[in-house]
C-alpha cells in the first residue's frame, strides 16, 4: 500500500517560518524563464556586458549558449583571475552522521535503504578531526544526515565546537534549521551553511522527496536567510543538476543567490554543482542530461552573474575535469575526502552517500594546483 | 634632499604599495624586489602560521608588512585581527579595512572611522581604506588615521582613476598621506595618480593577472617614480586653446 503523501507547502512541527518574498520572485522568474526562445544574438548581448540581467542569465544557460562556451569560459576566467588571483582554497568534508529520515528516491542515505547506519562518538570525532588537521588542511564541512533524533542540534553543535579547535573555517553542510538553531552553531563556530535545494521544481520536487522533513519545499528554500538572519557569514546553493530540468534548475539556483545577496550584501555567497551523471553510450540520450560540457556552461553561467562568488568543485567529477575548471571558474576543491561516515583515521562507521570519482589526497591536489601555475590556499579566514 | 614617504613616523624611498594575495607565494620575493616596493600588504586572514603554505613565510624580512583586516564586517571585527595582527609580530601598521559588500566590496566608511580611532589610540599606525569623501576623511584624520586610502575603482576592477576629483580634493585638503588603493588597472594610471600628487599607490590586482607578473610590477613601480617626479617638477601649462600672440589686455597703461 503506497504511503500517504503530505503537503509538500505545510510546514511540520517544529519549523520556524519567516517573512520573505524571495521565494516568490524566484518562482516566478523560474516560470516565466523559456530557453527554448532565446537566440544567438541574446546569447551575443548577454557576453557584451559586465553586469548581467536576469535575461542574459537566463541566455547564458540556454542551449543557444551552447556554441559559445569557449568564449564564455574566457570570460569567466579573467572575472574570476580578478577577484580570486590565482588563489584556490582546500577543504574535506567530515561525514559525522548518516542517519535520515528522509526518504529521498535519488539519494543514497535514503531512510529506506538498508544501508550500514553510524555516527562518530566524540572520542572518535576527535581522532578523525586530528587526523585531517594533519593533512594541513585549516577548512572543514562537517555533514550529516537529516536525523534530529541521531544527530541533533546539540549533537552536531558538539562536534563544530571540536571541530573549530583544529580548523579555522568550519562549514556545516546539514538538515535545515531555525534561525535560532544556526545563532546556536555559529556560536559553537561554524561560520559557512550549505543547503542545496536539488530542484526548485516544486512538482519534481515531491515526487522525489517522498517523505520526512525534506518534504516541505518552503522550510528548505529559505534556509540560506535564516542562517544569515543567526548570523552565519556564508551561504552556499546548489541545485542537484538532473534531476529536473538542469537549465531552469540553475536559473532558480542563481537567482535565488541574487535575491539573497541583494537582501543580505554582506553575506559570503557560494555554488556547488552536484549533478545525477546520465548513462554514457545511453542512445536515448536525455535534452536534460547534465554531461560535462553542461555542467561547465551551468558553472560559468553562475560565475558571470555573480563574479565574486565562491565554486566548488566536487570530487563526484573526474579529476580531469576538476583540475581544468579551477582558476577558470572554480575557486574551491575538496581533497583527501572520505564520503562515508568518518574514514579518514578509523574505519567508516558508515556507509556512503555517493560513489567519489577524485580520491586523491590532500598532497596529490596540493601538487596539482601548484602545477597548474596556481597557489593553493590552505588558510583564508578568522574567526573574529 | 631626498624625497620620502612618511607614514607614522616611518620614512619609505618607495611609494609603491603592493598587494600580495592574488599570485602564487613562490613568486612574491621577485615581485617585491621588481616593483621596489618597501611595503607589501597582506590579509591576516591569509597568515597560516606554522602551517601550509604561510604567506609571512614568503615576504622578504627586510619589507614593511600592512597586514589587513580584510574579512572584517564591522569596527569591533577589524580591531580583533589588527590586534591578532600585533600579537603575531605583523608589527603595528594596519590598513583597516572594513566591507559589508560581497559584491563590490565597497569599504563601510563609518565603521572604518570608528575603527581607526580606536586602533591609533591604542598605538598603531592606521591606514584606512576609505571611500573617497572628504567628511570622511578628515574625521579619519581627527580619529588618528597615518594616512588615507581612497579607492581608485571599485577592487579588482582595473577601471582607473574613476573617483579622480574626489581623490583630487582629498590630495587638496587632507594633511596626511593619500594613498590611492583599488582600482588601479595600469602603471599609466599609477602614474597619473602620482602627477596628481597622491602620495603613493598600493596595487595588487593589475600586477597579479598580468602575463609576467614580475616584469609588471617593475612597470607599475617606474610608472609611480616617474609620476612622482613629475609632480614634483611641476606638470607645464596645459592650454584648451592656442595662446593669443596680442594679448588681450594689452591696450593698458600705467
Amino acid at each position: 500500500m503506497a504511503e500517504k503523501r503530505t503537503d509538500p507547502m505545510a510546514y511540520q512541527p517544529g519549523m520556524a517560518m519567516i517573512t520573505s518574498d524571495i521565494r516568490d520572485k524566484v518562482l516566478i522568474n523560474v516560470d516565466n524563464y523559456d530557453y527554448s526562445k532565446v537566440s544567438a544574438r541574446d546569447v551575443e548581448e548577454a557576453l557584451k556586458k559586465d553586469h548581467l540581467s536576469m535575461e542574459d542569465y537566463g541566455a547564458l544557460l540556454s542551449p543557444a549558449a551552447t556554441p559559445y562556451l569557449e568564449i564564455m569560459a574566457k570570460k569567466a576566467i579573467i572575472e574570476t583571475r580578478r577577484h580570486f588571483g590565482n588563489s584556490i582554497s582546500l577543504f574535506t568534508p567530515l561525514y559525522i552522521a548518516n542517519y535520515c529520515e528522509n526518504n529521498c528516491v535519488y539519494c543514497g542515505f535514503n531512510c529506506k535503504n538498508k544501508i550500514r547506519r553510524g555516527k562518530l562518538s566524540r572520542a572518535e570525532m576527535e581522532s578523525e578531526l586530528e587526523a585531517i588537521a594533519k593533512t594541513g588542511l585549516t577548512e572543514i564541512l562537517i555533514l550529516t544526515g537529516e536525523s534530529r533524533h541521531h544527530s541533533g542540534v546539540e549533537y552536531i553543535g558538539a562536534a563544530v565546537k571540536l571541530a573549530a579547535e583544529y580548523f579555522a573555517t568550519v562549514g556545516i553542510e546539514i538538515y535545515p534549521l531555525n534561525a535560532d538553531e544556526y545563532a546556536y552553531l555559529k556560536k559553537c563556530g561554524a561560520d559557512f551553511v550549505s543547503v542545496y535545494q536539488e530542484t526548485y521544481n516544486l512538482d519534481k520536487y515531491q515526487q522525489v522527496h517522498l517523505s520526512g522533513p525534506k518534504r516541505v519545499f518552503p522550510y528548505r528554500f529559505d534556509s540560506q536567510e535564516r542562517a544569515l538572519m543567526g548570523g552565519m557569514r556564508g551561504v552556499s546553493f546548489g541545485a542537484l543538476l538532473g534531476l529536473d530540468d538542469f537549465r531552469k534548475d540553475a536559473f532558480a539556483t542563481g537567482l535565488h543567490a541574487f535575491f539573497i545577496q541583494q537582501k543580505y550584501p554582506q553575506a559570503e555567497i557560494g555554488f556547488s554543482t552536484p549533478r545525477l551523471r546520465p548513462f554514457i553510450n545511453n542512445a536515448d540520450n536525455n535534452p536534460n542530461d547534465v554531461h560535462e560540457k553542461q555542467l561547465l556552461q551551468v558553472m560559468l553561467a553562475y560565475r558571470l552573474l555573480m563574479p565574486f562568488a565562491g565554486i566548488t568543485i566536487s570530487t563526484r567529477e573526474r579529476a580531469g575535469f576538476r583540475d581544468h575548471v579551477i582558476g577558470m571558474v572554480a575557486t574551491k576543491i575538496s581533497a583527501g575526502v572520505r564520503v562515508g561516515v568518518g574514514g579518514h583515521e578509523q574505519e567508516e562507521k558508515g556507509d556512503e552517500q555517493f560513489e567519489i570519482s577524485d580520491p586523491r589526497s590532500v598532497t596529490e591536489v596540493h601538487e596539482m594546483i601548484i602545477n597548474r601555475g596556481l597557489q593553493p590556499v590552505y588558510r583564508d579566514y578568522i574567526r573574529v | 634632499m631626498t624625497d620620502q614617504l612618511v607614514i607614522g613616523g616611518h620614512p619609505f624611498n618607495s611609494r609603491f604599495i603592493l598587494g600580495s594575495g592574488k599570485f602564487s607565494l613562490e613568486i612574491v620575493k621577485a615581485v617585491v624586489e621588481n616593483g621596489g616596493a618597501e611595503i607589501v600588504t597582506l590579509a591576516l586572514r591569509r597568515a597560516n602560521l606554522g602551517g601550509e603554505e604561510n604567506i609571512l613565510d614568503y615576504i622578504p624580512s627586510n619589507i614593511r608588512l600592512l597586514p589587513n583586516t580584510s574579512g572584517a564586517r564591522t569596527a569591533e571585527e577589524a580591531v580583533k585581527i589588527a590586534r591578532l595582527a600585533r600579537e603575531i609580530n605583523c608589527g603595528n601598521f594596519i590598513k583597516v579595512e572594513v566591507i559589508r559588500d560581497s559584491k563590490y566590496l565597497f569599504p563601510d566608511n563609518y565603521e572604518t572611522i570608528k575603527a581607526t580611532e580606536i586602533l591609533a589610540k591604542d598605538g598603531f599606525v592606521v591606514m584606512p581604506y576609505m571611500y573617497p569623501d572628504l567628511n570622511v576623511a578628515r574625521d579619519l584624520v581627527n580619529a588618528g588615521a597615518a594616512a588615507v586610502m581612497p579607492l581608485a575603482a571599485p577592487i579588482g576592477s582595473n577601471k582607473g582613476l574613476s573617483t579622480r576629483d574626489f581623490i583630487e580634493i582629498l590630495v587638496n585638503e587632507i594633511a596626511v598621506p593619500i594613498i590611492v588603493d583599488a582600482g588601479i588597472g595600469r602603471p599609466s594610471q599609477a602614474c597619473e595618480a602620482m602627477e596628481m600628487g597622491v602620495d603613493a599607490v598600493m596595487c595588487n590586482t593589475a600586477v597579479a593577472t598580468a602575463k609576467n607578473i614580475p616584469l609588471m610590477a617593475k612597470a607599475f613601480g617606474q610608472a609611480i617614480e616617474s609620476g612622482r617626479n613629475a609632480y614634483l617638477a611641476g606638470l607645464g601649462r596645459v592650454l584648451t586653446e592656442a595662446e593669443a600672440s596680442s594679448p588681450l589686455t594689452g591696450f593698458l597703461e600705467d
